[in-house]
C-alpha cells in the first residue's frame, strides 16, 4: 500500500490505485452481477452495462476523510523534518539534555545552562551528575534495561534545588537519550520554610515573650500601685514588642528569599542610585547616631545584573550596622569601584566604619543566623541577629561574594562583589 | 577528555575509570551531606545508613586500583594517560578517606543527640561542612569538565574553611567552660569539626590532584595557612568564681 500511494502520480496510476484500493468490493460486485444473471437469466447486455456502471463507480476519486488524514500525515511530516532537535529543545522551559550512548552531552538547552553552569556539549554527564540516585537512572536507560525512568535529584549546595528527572531514549535506533528536569524545589522549599520558620520564630520569639509576661505578672501584683514603676515596665514591654515585630519581620523576608533562590534574568540595577537612596534613607539613623557617611564613586556606569528591592537591603542592612556598631568612628565610607582584575570583572561596593571592629575568630561566623558577636550590643542596638543572614543569602542569589576585613580597634569593611556578567 | 587510542577498548578502559571515580565522588558527597544532616536533626537512623554505605567506596576504591594496575600491566601508558590513571588511583584514595571521615561522624550521631542540645551547637557546624561539601563539590565539577584555570578558588576556600574550623573550636571550648555537663557531647562535635575540615583538605588535595592530570605540572607551592587551634587557650578569659 505504502509503495503505491508513493507512486500516485499520472491519472492511470491514481485510476490503477483506486482500483487496487476497492478490489474487494469490485469483486464482490463481480461476483453478484454474475450470480443474478445465473439465477435470473436476464439479458447479457445489461449484466455488461451493470459491470461497467461498477468499475466506473471504483475509478471515481476518493473524497472525504481518507484523503483529508493522507493530507493531514503529510503536512506533519513535512514539518516535523523542517523542525530541528535544537528549535525544539530551546523552545522546552525545563532544563533538557540530549546525551549519547556513552552518557557524553550532545546538546543542552539554555535553562540547563542556567540551572546547572558548565554544561558543554563534549562533557560526561555521569561526571557531572554524579549523586548515586542519577547515575543509576543513567546506566538504567544507558543499558537499555527501562526505555524511560524517572528519579527525584535534589542539589544542596549552592542553593537547595529539587528535581524530578526523567530520562528516555529518543525514537528508534537513533542512540540519542534525552533528560528532562522538572523543578520542584518551590514545593519542597514551602514545607521546608514552615517548618524553620516555626522552629527559628519559637526560639526568638521565646525571650522577649518571657519578659513581658514577667512585667504583667509584676504589674499586676507588687508594682500594681506604683505609677513610676508602672511606667518604667511599660515602656521596656513596649520595646520588647517592637523587638518581636522585627524579629518576625526580618524571619518573613529571609524565608521569602529563601523562596526563590533564582533571578529573573536580564534587569540590570544602577549601583549609583540605589546607593545614594539606600544613604538618603538612612539619612536619620546616621544623624541619630552622629556619623557622617562619605561617598568615593568611579566614575562611568555602575550597572550590575540584579534585582534593585535586595540589593536595596543589601546596602541597607550593611550601612544600617555601620551606623550603629561603628558609630563611636563617627565616620562610614562608602565607596564603588571597578574591579576588572581577577577571574570574574564586577563591581566592589565597599561599607567601611571605624568604630571597634570585630574580632577575628567572628568574621567566619557573622552571617550566620542569629548569630551575635556581643548579645548585649545587639540587643541595644535593637538587632535581631538576622541582617547579614539577609544580607548573605541575596548575595548569593546574585552570584555576588560579600568579603569582610577587619582589624579590632580600627573599624570594619564590608565588601560586595557584584559580577558584571 | 583525552586523545583517540587506536584501541577503543583503550579508551573504554580509561573512560570507565572516571565513571568510577564520579560515582564514588557523588557517594562520598552523599555520605557527608547525611552525616551533618543526621547529627544536626538527632537522626540515628540516617546515620546508621551512613556507617552502612562506607563499604561502597571501600568497595569503588579496591575496583578502581584493581582496574589501574591492569590497565598500566597491559597498555604501559605515557604521558596523559599515565597521569590519568595515577591521578584516578591517588583520588580515589581521597574520595575513601572522605567517607570515613563522614562515618566517623555519622558514628558519633548517637552520642552527641543523647540528650537535647540547643540548636545553637550544631549551626556553626553546618556552616562549616557546608564550605567543605562546597569545596568538594567544586572541585568535582572540576574533574569533568578539566577547567583547572579556575582552580583558584580551592585556596581561598580552604582558608575560609580554616578560619571557620578555628572560630567553631573556639566557640566550643567557651560551652564546656560554662557548664561541664557540655563536654561530653561538645567534645566529640569538636572532633566531628576535625573530620569535617579534613575532608575540606581532601578535596583540596583532589584538587592538586586534577591539576596535575591536566597540566602535567604540580600546582604552585602553597603559602603557609593551617588552622590557628594551636595556638587557642582560653584559660585566660575564664571567669574567676
Amino acid at each position: 500500500m505504502a509503495d503505491l500511494d508513493a507512486e500516485q502520480k499520472g491519472t492511470a496510476q491514481a485510476l490503477a490505485v483506486r482500483l487496487w484500493n476497492s478490489r474487494w468490493l469490485l469483486i464482490a460486485g463481480v461476483v453478484a452481477i454474475l450470480a443474478v444473471y445465473a439465477l435470473a437469466a436476464i439479458s447479457a447486455y445489461i449484466v455488461l452495462a451493470a459491470l461497467a456502471l461498477l468499475l466506473a463507480a471504483a475509478m471515481l476519486p476518493v473524497s472525504g476523510t481518507r484523503q483529508s488524514a493522507e493530507s493531514a500525515a503529510a503536512i506533519e511530516a513535512f514539518g516535523l523534518q523542517r523542525l530541528s532537535g535544537e528549535y525544539l529543545a530551546a523552545a522546552v522551559a525545563d532544563p533538557l539534555i540530549i546525551f549519547d550512548r556513552t552518557a557524553t552531552i550532545v546538546h543542552a538547552n539554555a535553562a540547563a545552562f542556567a540551572a546547572f553552569g558548565g554544561i558543554a556539549p563534549g562533557l560526561s554527564l555521569s561526571l557531572k551528575f554524579r549523586a548515586p540516585e542519577m547515575q543509576a537512572l543513567l546506566d538504567g536507560v544507558l543499558s537499555g534495561d527501562v526505555a524511560s525512568d524517572v528519579v527525584d535529584y535534589t542539589e544542596k549546595l549552592p542553593v537547595e534545588r529539587a528535581y524530578r528527572v526523567s530520562a528516555s531514549s529518543v525514537g528508534h535506533g537513533t542512540d540519542l537519550y534525552v533528560l528532562v528536569f522538572k523543578d520542584q524545589s518551590e514545593a519542597r522549599r514551602i514545607d521546608r520554610m514552615r517548618a524553620d520558620f516555626i522552629a527559628n520564630a519559637s526560639h526568638e520569639l521565646r525571650t522577649p515573650l518571657a519578659s513581658i509576661a514577667g512585667f504583667i505578672e509584676t504589674l499586676r501584683g507588687p508594682a500594681r500601685n506604683d505609677p513610676a514603676a508602672r511606667d518604667q515596665f511599660l515602656q521596656i514591654m513596649q520595646s520588647q514588642t517592637g523587638r518581636m515585630a522585627r524579629l518576625i519581620d526580618d524571619l518573613l523576608s529571609l524565608s521569602r528569599l529563601e523562596m526563590k533562590p533564582y533571578l529573573k534574568p536580564g534587569t540590570e540595577v544602577d549601583l549609583r542610585e540605589t546607593v545614594d537612596s539606600v544613604i538618603d534613607s538612612l539619612g536619620p539613623l546616621a544623624r541619630e547616631n552622629s556619623v557622617a557617611v562619605e561617598r568615593d564613586y568611579a566614575d562611568g556606569p555602575l550597572d550590575v545584573p540584579g534585582d534593585r528591592d535586595e540589593l536595596f537591603q543589601v546596602f541597607e542592612n550593611l550601612l544600617e550596622n555601620a551606623c550603629k556598631y561603628g558609630q563611636s568612628g563617627g565616620r562610614v565610607v562608602v565607596s564603588i569601584a571597578r574591579s576588572d582584575a581577577g577571574s570574574e570583572p564586577g563591581i566592589d561596593v565597599t561599607i567601611r566604619d571605624f568604630g571597634p571592629g570585630i574580632p577575628e575568630e567572628h568574621i567566619p561566623r557573622i552571617t550566620e543566623r542569629f548569630y551575635r558577636v556581643d548579645v548585649e550590643t545587639s540587643r541595644t542596638q535593637k538587632g535581631t541577629g538576622l541582617g547579614l543572614s539577609i544580607v548573605k543569602h541575596i548575595l548569593t542569589r546574585h552570584n555576588a561574594r560579600l568579603s569582610i576585613k577587619s582589624e579590632f580597634g580600627k573599624g570594619a569593611a564590608f565588601s560586595v562583589h557584584l559580577p558584571t556578567h | 577528555m583525552q586523545s583517540v587510542h587506536i584501541m577503543s577498548a583503550y579508551d573504554e578502559e580509561l573512560k570507565y575509570l572516571s565513571k568510577r571515580i564520579a560515582a564514588m565522588g557523588g557517594h562520598a558527597e552523599r555520605m557527608v551531606e547525611q552525616a551533618v544532616a543526621a547529627l544536626v536533626n538527632a537522626d540515628p537512623g540516617l546515620a546508621q545508613k551512613v556507617i552502612r554505605d562506607d563499604a561502597v567506596l571501600d568497595e569503588g576504591q579496591r575496583e578502581i586500583d584493581d582496574k589501574a594496575i591492569i590497565i598500566i600491566a597491559k597498555r604501559q601508558p605515557m604521558a596523559t594517560d599515565l597521569r590519568e590513571i595515577v591521578g584516578a588511583i591517588r583520588i580515589s584514595a581521597d574520595l575513601e578517606r572522605v567517607g570515613d571521615l563522614a562515618k566517623n561522624v555519622a558514628k558519633r550521631v548517637a552520642a552527641v543527640t543523647d540528650g537535647r542540645q540547643p540548636t545553637s551547637l550544631f549551626r556553626g557546624l553546618e556552616a562549616l561542612a557546608n564550605l567543605a561539601l562546597t569545596q568538594l563539590k567544586e572541585v568535582l565539577d572540576v574533574y569533568a569538565s578539566r577547567s583547572v584555570d579556575k582552580i583558584g578558588f580551592v585556596r581561598d576556600r580552604d582558608d575560609q574553611i580554616d578560619a571557620m574550623y578555628t572560630s567553631l573550636f573556639r566557640e566550643l571550648l567557651t560551652y564546656m567552660m560554662e557548664d561541664p555537663r557540655n563536654i561530653t557531647p561538645c567534645t566529640h562535635l569538636l572532633f566531628c569539626a576535625k573530620n569535617i575540615e579534613r575532608i575540606g583538605d581532601h578535596a583540596t588535595n583532589i584538587a592538586e590532584t586534577i591539576y596535575y592530570i591536566v597540566t602535567g605540572e604540580q600546582m604552585p607551592a602553597e603559602r603557609p595557612k593551617g588552622d590557628k587551634t594551636d595556638k587557642i587557650s582560653v584559660s585566660a578569659t575564664l571567669p574567676v568564681n
